[in-house]
């Protein structure tokens, strides 16, 4: 089975981004690396294809900068990478990051797409099903665990309720959450080999998209400071702990 | 005139506060307000759905409608034959589906995360865990569609409702619509009341350390009436709470009266879950922990000891 995962590369994954110029996250010279929530479609992908054979290609949109993540990916053992970079992508929206996806998987063997529900700096939570729908592709999204029966596809998914399991036939994209799988950390070896596994790097001509698709058609028109709150009293645990909280309970008449 | 329209999602109890919220935010976004309802009730909700302000239900009854290709696929035609300006929907499980497959076929942006609508073209929404407010224009092919966050704005019937007209919608969609088939189904029946709408909430994290720690948690919230348990994702991720406990960025978005947080540290993605709450309390053993700094009151401490003490304290003031 061929699987193509989706990973993106986010700025400083525990840190606080910074917001630069036109209000865009800062991407150019931080650190960054593999957004930790894909980390899980990339684990998900190799056992599939341990046990059933074929190949992993990881896709992704970024800058320059973005280039460990692919790697990190190609280290822990995915077969083939590709970073889509232009910088007329810098600010891209979800629509348009979805019609870059959706044109780098085109052509390629494809049975199974993987993505994170959300990412870590941009969580928009769109972006993989909208490119299930460019590619004319089901979807399964928020799903915690995949098997196989039949030449079909298997997955538990959360609800509101609770979860359900679904089948869906291939080839069909998957939305993991995170804790899906325990990810595995890259060996020595998986770094050496990575440095000889096949990278592309197209633009979005290489990739046939024009112009227009490439505009993003959200603008940000103002940024302020959200009022911040506190500035509360702290108090050591005891008993006066115990009575002031009951006391403010009793003020919100909520007991 | 300007018309946005509501992908309102109506559980087999009627339309619901969710709907409602979203009728109240396109009141206040443009003119004329219209909903788009699929599945079983759609039309028995023009009652509710038009005394909160909606003029006409776009309404399919069938069941196959709730599925987000097919629901995609039949919004389209209605939004090229009705030309609306604006479609809100709710960030939840299937308005997310529909909204991202409704984007790829209109071409139209599709604004995530929103807290408020000003106009066709204006919507707003909080970054960096809530400590910045972004204001966003929506441009290119109409309408806009925005994905609004629970809880963004009130729900509010208005005077001169009355009835909303029923527009019945064909189910009209190819047979061979590959879709996802449900095989099971299982309920994680949450005790007590519901998070949504529960005046208190009790929240644990890592802190609590085991399953066992959120019995006591549940004890605190069995003293005071009407609470509710919520947790962090760590709790959940590690399996001792279920998920639709959960409060933040991937889980709910609460804003009981009282939110009470134990041995939660207030990472960002927690915080965009319960910061509207109006009073907070805080129970950790660090006194840095972000939550801390954010609580109208913090207590310092081990929540082992500290929070039954506390229900022992509740119980003693209310007599119970
Ligand atoms: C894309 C993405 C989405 C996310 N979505 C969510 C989300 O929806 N909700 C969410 O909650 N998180 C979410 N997270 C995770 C979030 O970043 C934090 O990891 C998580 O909230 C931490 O949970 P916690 O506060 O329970 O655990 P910790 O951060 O480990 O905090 C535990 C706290 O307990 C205190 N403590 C420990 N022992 C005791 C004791 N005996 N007595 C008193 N205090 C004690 C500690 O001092 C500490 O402050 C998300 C992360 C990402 C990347
Ligand atoms: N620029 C990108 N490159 C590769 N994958 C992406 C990109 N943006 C989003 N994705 C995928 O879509 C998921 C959800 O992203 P988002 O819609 O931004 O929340 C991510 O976790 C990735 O799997």
């Amino acid at each position: 089975m061929n699987v193509v995962v989706f990973v993106k590369w986010v700025p400083e994954p525990e840190g606080t981004p910074t917001l630069g110029p036109e209000h865009r996250l800062v991407r150019a010279g931080v650190e960054g690396a593999l957004d930790p929530g894909d980390e899980y479609g990339v684990e998900a992908a190799l056992e599939i294809t341990e046990t059933q054979g074929g190949e992993v290609t990881v896709i992704s949109m970024g800058p320059d900068e973005a280039l460990p993540a692919v790697r990190r990916a190609l280290a822990m053992g995915a077969h083939r990478g590709v970073l889509v970079t232009d910088e007329r992508l810098a600010g891209a929206d979800a629509l348009v990051t979805a019609r870059v996806l959706a044109a780098a998987v085109s052509g390629r063997p494809a049975d199974l797409l993987l993505a994170a529900v959300e990412s870590t700096d941009g969580y928009t939570g769109t972006v993989p099903v909208t490119v299930a729908e460019f590619l004319d592709l089901p979807a399964v999204t928020f799903a915690t665990r995949l098997s196989f029966s039949d030449g079909e596809l298997r997955a538990r998914r959360q609800t509101p309720a609770g979860s359900e399991d679904v089948a869906c036939s291939l080839p069909a994209l998957v939305t993991l959450t995170a804790g899906a799988n325990e990810p595995r950390y890259p060996s020595l070896k998986g770094i050496m080999a990575a440095k000889s596994k096949s990278l592309e790097r197209p633009t979005a001509d290489d990739l046939g998209l024009d112009a227009q698709s490439l505009v993003a058609t959200q603008t940000v028109e103002a940024v302020q400071d959200a009022p911040v709150r506190g500035g509360g009293e702290i108090l050591p645990a005891g008993e006066d702990a115990a009575r002031r909280v009951v006391d403010l309970l009793a003020e919100a008449r909520v007991i | 005139m300007t018309t946005a329209w509501v992908h309102a999602e109506v559980p087999q109890t009627g339309a619901d506060a969710a709907a409602f919220e979203l009728l109240a935010a396109a009141r206040a976004a443009a003119d004329v307000v219209e909903v788009v309802a699929f599945g079983p009730g759609s039309s028995a909700a023009a009652e509710a759905l038009g005394a909160h302000g909606a003029r006409r239900v776009y309404a399919c009854d069938e069941a196959s409608m709730a599925s987000a290709r097919a629901g995609a696929l039949i919004l389209e035609r209605l939004i090229q034959e009705h030309r609306p300006d604006l479609v809100l929907f709710p960030t939840s499980y299937a308005g997310r589906d529909l909204a991202a497959r409704l984007q790829a076929r209109t071409g139209s942006t599709l604004m995530s995360n929103a807290t408020a609508v000003s106009g066709p073209d204006r919507a707003r929404t909080e970054i960096l865990g809530g400590t910045r407010i972004v204001d966003v224009r929506l441009e290119g092919p109409t309408p806009r569609l925005v994905l609004l966050k629970p809880r963004s704005a009130e729900p509010e019937p208005v005077a001169d409702g009355g009835v909303a007209d029923v527009v019945p919608v064909a189910a009209d969609v190819p047979a061979d619509l590959r879709e996802p088939r449900v095989l099971t189904r299982q309920v994680e029946a949450g005790s007590g009341p519901s998070l949504d709408d529960a005046r208190v909430v009790v929240a644990g994290g890592r802190g609590l350390g085991s399953p066992q720690g959120f019995e006591i948690l549940a004890a605190l919230a069995d003293a005071i009436e009407g609470a509710a348990v919520g947790a962090s994702r760590a709790a959940v991720d590690a399996g001792w709470m279920p998920y639709a406990s959960q409060i933040g960025q991937t889980g709910k978005t609460v804003k009981p009266d009282v939110y009470i947080a134990v041995g939660i540290s207030g990472a960002l993605q927690h915080l965009v879950g319960m910061k509207g709450s109006r009073r907070v309390i805080a129970v950790n053993k660090d006194a840095d922990a972000p939550m801390m700094r954010l609580a109208d009151l913090g207590v310092v401490g081990d929540l082992a000891q500290f929070v039954p003490a506390l229900t022992q304290e509740i119980r003693r003031r209310t007599g119970s």
